[in-house]
Parts: structure tokens; C-alpha cells; sequence
């Protein structure tokens, strides 16, 4: 049974985007559980030598939802995302996609099932052109086949349908006119935007962003933000590393805190915000003494942190 | 005085030889490799000498028919691309280039090695396993072609054969190349992890086209064996780098850039060599012997390869757009 309210349209009446609330169980405690996850993680520990980067006992993503996993430099949150979508091995522990346990399926295993990732470091496939690297994201080519790629008479017709598909998204995300374009002639921040089309091409249910928003400048990030409403609004779920609290804010349905590691608080955004377990895993135990002039850095994050929605 | 006539009709005979064609069959399987997958393979040498060992081993020794010398051949590369890809495709594509530069000198030692002289003839190689190829030839006896490309039947038979299939796997890399296959295969190239996390089996592309490639460097050593003895030290890695050369020259990621590059490759060289010969005849470079000439070539050749890559470094055919872009 379902409460997810999944808006027809990215932002409510107001201009702000409709929230997904009322999705978990219990209390918004580190691990709780929710009305309807889509990947359920459990004791999941990888370590590198003697550093402990992911040491996580139980999380739950909720499905429907955008739900942000954030956390300061080194909490583990893209190794989190590497184990999670198969580019790294854990130690230990188990999880499970859209109820199939998936720990140990490769990587190009866990993306056919619909769980896609970006990358922090975007990838752009540079000498390949912008039509390309769309079409590379399609499933089920017959035409990837080495034998029937010989005849094309047998994957003809599925690659007009996705061009068609590709052409369709590649002007949602304002690319069409570059499509003959090497990749490598985008911007930054155009490099993102085709990594998260080239994403779409397979219909994904999870979508996993590591930090989308990292060096785009603040122009595109706001059509990036709609971009990842509409996934909601198209009726994806969506998991995103980032560490810009505004936008966390202003899009998250769902806040996973992580810290050395672990998962040290969740809940709704305005709510995670003020747990004290949160301004420890950003500032450190010490912020309520005086950190001084010479730290401004600090005292910006700390406004950030404190600051309410405007 | 230099007879210039010789030279550039000796020149012009390199143009259609089974040699170059065989070159232009093995850069063609590294331009699969390294052009547009981006696997270094530093053994084409390798399965070159599995080609031309497996061809003329099957006739020799076990007097199997062309056919069945051929997919002995055939197979012999495909194992050797498996055990070459299996533990190497997974790791970094450095480690492909080290296995397979000391893969290679090991079949080349083992062809040399006395052990197995009863077969493999050892360091004196291998010969006289060209009748039962000529015994295909439809042609009758007489000469063929004119000028500098005047040859007997069987030669003119075997460029027949030779160009066909080069033109063959021409085509057929041309057709993958613009599938949606190719389209994997130079994502590959470009980023196997982006390839991976759009749910690829990375792996197995990379080793469909390790042995794609392969198949043609296996085919082209039955080819640059036909006209000649088998002898394991024309398997040495320099060969290896001779063929980078000629991909490099034509453009690595180009279907006619191997061939093309080919061509060049073994006119210039021709080319220098019966010049300096015959300049060193006519006295014109008296600091030099004969000998020193006969190097002399490489050099040269090595010098226009380099002005190339410096002023062209995306090769004659590669595309000039994506100079803009090298990373």
C-alpha cells in the first residue's frame, strides 16, 4: 500500500516542487523503515586497508521519491553509490533492487534492471558524437549482437525508433541542435545533461546521481533541477549525492546524512537539517565554541545549514 | 648514373605485393584493437606467426587441405586471443599491452626453440607448403598485369586472393564500425565505465574485438607466408611496431587507413632502398657502404613516419575535427 503522492507536474501551484511526504515508518531515525522501498541496503561494509569508508546497517530508499545522500568529504557516499551499483565489491553485506537481491550482479547486470547511475566526473563518451552517445543507452539492441550487426536490415528499424526516442529527449534537455557534435565539443554542464539524457534512454526506475550539480553554473542548474523533478514527475525514483544544501533543500523529499561512513541520521530535509548528529558530521563537535574570523568557510556552511527556505 | 626507372617501378611493384597487402590485414586488425576499441595489443607479431605456423604446420606435417590449414590457423588465434584476454581484459588496458608484447615472444621462441625442430623447423623455419594453394589456381599459365605489375600465374593468383580478403575485411569492419555494435565498441574506447553503467558486458565486447582483430593478424601471417619461407625471426616485435606505424600513417581509427598506410609504408621503403643502393653505386655517398645504406632505409622511413604524425597526427584518413579533442 502506497501513501506516494506522484505529481503530474514538477512544481504545485505555488512554484515550489511538490514534496513526497509520509513515507516512513516509525520514527525518521538512521535506518527506519519505509512505507515502500525500492533498494533496501543491509550491513553493507567495504573498507580500504584500515579506513572504514562504508560501514552502513540498514537503509532504505523510498520509492517515487528524490531522496538526497549527503554528508562531508569522505563520509563514503560515492563508494556507497560504487557498491550499490556494482563498480565496487563490499566486504560484506547484501541488498536488494525492486525486491531482487543484487549484491554481487555486475555492474552492466544491475543497469540492464533499471538501476542507472552518473558519475561524479562526468563521462562523456568525447569522440563519440551527441546522437551516439544517446543511442549507446538504449536496451536490448539487436543490433549490439556482433553477427547481426552485420545485416543491418535487422536492427534498422529499432535504431529509427531510438533516434526518435533520442531526438525526443535531447530537445527536452535543449541538445538537439548539438546532436552531430562530438561530445567533447559540450560544455561542462551540457556534459551533464547528456550524461543524465544518455541515462534516460533505458527508461530507468532508480536513478543515481553522484553530485549532478558539481561545476555547473548556477544558470544551468536550475534547468537541472527541473530535469530531475520531471524524473519524479515521470514516475522514477531518484538518489543523488550532493553537497549544496539549498538545492537539497529545495528538491529532496528524503535526506540520508552519512558520516565516516555510516548512515548518522535521515529524515525530511527541513527536519535533518536541524539534528545536532548533522551539524556534528558537518562542523565537527566543536561548533558551538567560537571558531573565529579566520574560519569563514564555517560560519557560511553553518548559516547554510541554519538558514530557512526563503 | 641512377637509373631511376628501376627504382620507382621496383617501387611500384610494392603497391599491390601479397607483403603489403598482408600488412595492410594485420594494421587493419590493430586498427579493431587499438583504433576502435582502444586495446593495446603489442603482439600482432604473434598471431601473425600463429597464422603462418598453423598454415604451414597443418600442411606439412598433418597434410590437411588449404581449407583445413586455414581454420587450424584460425583457431590457434582465437585460443591464443582467449588466453591472452581472459586474465588481462579486466584490468587496465596497460596490462593488455604488457601480456601481449611477452605473449608474442613466447610463440615466437617456441617456433624457434630445437625442441620441437621436427616440426616447426626451429630457427631455419619452415617451407614448401605452397603447392597445395597454387593447385587452387584457376589461372592458366602465362603472365598477367602490365608495367611493373607483370606476374606469373601464381603470383597473380595469390594477389588475387591476398586483396580479396583484405577488401573483404575491409568491408566488414566498415559495417560493424557504423552498427550499433561498433557504437559499443568505440564507447569502449572512449570510457568502458560509462559503457558499463549504460549495461554493457564490457568484457565480452573487448574480447569479441581481441578476437576479431586477431583473426585478421592470424590471416594476414598466412598471407605474408605464402610468398615466402616461414622463419620465426621475421616474428620479432619490431614487426609489431612496423604495423603501428603503418596504422598510425593511415589513421587508427580508419578502415582505409591501414591499407592505404600500408601502401606507403612498403613504397617509400622500397623506394629508399633502391635509391641509396644506387647512390651509393654511383658514388654519390661516399662517407657510406653498401651495408650502411641497406639501414639507411628504416631511418629514412622512420623520419617520414615522424614529419606525419607531427604534421598529421590524426593520420591521412583520420578525421581532422577530432584533433580539437585529443586528450
Amino acid at each position: 500500500m502506497s501513501v506516494n503522492i506522484v505529481p503530474t507536474s514538477p512544481t504545485g501551484p505555488s512554484g515550489k516542487p511538490v514534496k513526497t511526504v509520509d513515507m516512513h515508518i516509525g520514527d525518521a531515525a538512521p535506518g527506519c523503515k519505509k512505507r515502500d522501498p525500492i533498494l533496501v541496503v543491509d550491513g553493507v561494509r567495504r573498507s580500504f586497508g584500515g579506513l572504514t569508508a562504508v560501514d552502513v546497517d540498514h537503509v532504505e530508499v523510498p520509492r517515487g521519491a528524490i531522496t538526497a545522500l549527503i554528508g562531508p568529504n569522505g563520509a563514503g557516499k560515492t563508494t556507497l553509490f560504487n557498491l550499490l551499483t556494482g563498480f565496487d565489491k563490499p566486504d560484506s553485506g547484501a541488498w536488494t533492487f525492486d525486491g531482487r537481491p543484487i549484491a554481487g550482479v555486475p555492474a552492466f547486470k544491475v543497469a540492464r534492471m533499471g538501476q542507472i547511475r552518473t558519475f561524479q566526473l562526468t563521462k562523456a563518451l568525447g569522440l563519440l558524437t551527441v546522437m551516439d552517445n544517446m543511442l549507446l543507452g538504449a536496451k536490448g539492441q539487436s543490433g549490439e549482437n556482433f553477427f547481426r550487426a552485420l545485416l543491418p536490415f535487422l536492427w534498422r528499424k529499432q535504431e529509427t525508433a531510438n533516434e526518435a526516442k533520442a531526438l525526443d529527449l535531447l530537445t527536452r534537455f535543449k541538445l538537439d541542435a548539438k546532436k552531430d557534435d562530438y561530445a567533447a565539443s559540450l560544455s561542462g554542464g551540457q556534459r551533464k545533461l547528456l550524461e543524465m539524457a544518455r541515462a534516460l534512454m533505458s527508461d530507468p526506475t532508480l536513478v543515481m546521481l553522484d553530485e549532478p550539480m558539481a561545476g555547473v553554473n548556477p544558470a544551468l542548474t536550475q534547468s537541472l533541477l527541473d530535469h530531475i523533478l520531471n524524473l519524479k514527475a515521470q514516475g522514477m525514483t531518484v538518489l543523488f549525492v550532493e553537497h549544496d544544501m539549498h538545492m537539497v533543500r529545495h528538491i529532496a523529499d528524503w535526506v540520508i546524512v552519512m558520516a565516516e561512513g555510516k548512515v548518522v541520521a535521515e529524515g525530511d530535509p527541513h527536519e535533518v537539517m536541524k539534528n545536532p548528529a548533522v551539524i556534528d558530521a558537518y562542523l565537527g563537535q566543536h561548533h558551538d565554541e567560537d571558531i573565529g574570523e579566520d574560519q569563514p568557510e564555517h560560519i557560511e556552511a553553518l548559516k547554510e545549514l541554519l538558514d530557512d527556505e526563503r | 648514373m641512377i637509373d631511376w626507372g628501376a627504382i620507382f617501378s621496383n617501387a611500384a611493384v610494392e603497391l599491390i605485393s601479397p607483403t603489403t597487402a598482408a600488412y595492410a590485414l594485420a594494421a587493419l586488425g590493430l586498427a579493431v584493437h587499438f583504433g576502435y576499441t582502444g586495446l593495446l595489443n603489442f603482439g600482432q607479431a604473434g598471431f601473425m606467426a600463429l597464422g603462418a605456423y598453423g598454415y604451414a604446420i597443418s600442411i606439412l606435417t598433418f597434410g590437411f587441405p588449404v581449407w583445413g590449414a586455414f581454420l587450424v590457423g584460425v583457431g590457434a588465434s582465437v585460443i591464443f586471443a582467449l588466453i591472452l584476454g581472459i586474465p588481462t581484459l579486466r584490468l587496465r588496458a596497460d596490462y593488455l599491452a604488457i601480456v601481449t608484447i611477452a605473449a608474442a615472444e613466447i610463440v615466437r621462441l617456441l617456433f624457434t626453440t630445437n625442441t620441437f625442430a621436427a616440426v616447426t623447423g626451429s630457427a631455419n623455419g619452415l617451407s614448401g607448403y605452397k603447392n597445395e594453394f597454387a593447385a587452387l589456381n584457376p589461372l592458366a599459365e602465362g603472365s598477367y598485369g602490365f608495367g611493373p605489375f607483370e606476374n606469373n600465374a601464381y603470383d597473380t593468383w595469390l594477389r588475387i586472393v591476398a586483396w580479396s580478403i583484405v577488401i573483404l575485411a575491409a568491408l566488414l569492419v566498415w559495417q560493424v564500425m557504423r552498427s550499433p555494435w561498433g557504437r559499443v565498441i568505440k564507447g569502449i574506447r572512449e570510457d568502458e565505465d560509462a559503457v558499463r553503467a549504460l549495461g554493457k558486458n564490457v568484457y565480452a565486447y573487448k574480447m569479441q574485438s581481441l578476437i576479431l582483430g586477431g583473426v585478421f593478424g592470424t590471416v594476414a601471417g598466412m598471407i605474408f607466408a605464402l610468398p615466402r619461407a616461414v622463419v620465426p625471426s621475421n616474428y620479432q616485435t619490431t614487426l609489431t611496431f612496423f604495423i603501428y606505424a603503418i596504422l598510425l600513417l593511415g589513421g587508427a581509427a580508419t578502415v582505409l587507413g591501414p591499407i592505404i598506410g600500408s601502401m606507403i609504408f612498403w613504397v617509400l621503403l622500397s623506394f629508399f632502398s633502391g635509391f641509396i643502393a644506387r647512390a651509393v653505386e654511383a658514388g654519390w655517398l661516399p662517407f657510406m657502404t653498401a651495408i650502411q645504406g641497406g639501414q639507411l632505409r628504416f631511418i629514412l622511413v622512420g623520419v617520414a613516419i615522424m614529419l606525419i604524425v607531427i604534421f598529421r597526427p590524426q593520420g591521412i584518413f583520420g578525421n581532422k575535427k577530432e584533433l580539437a579533442f585529443v586528450r
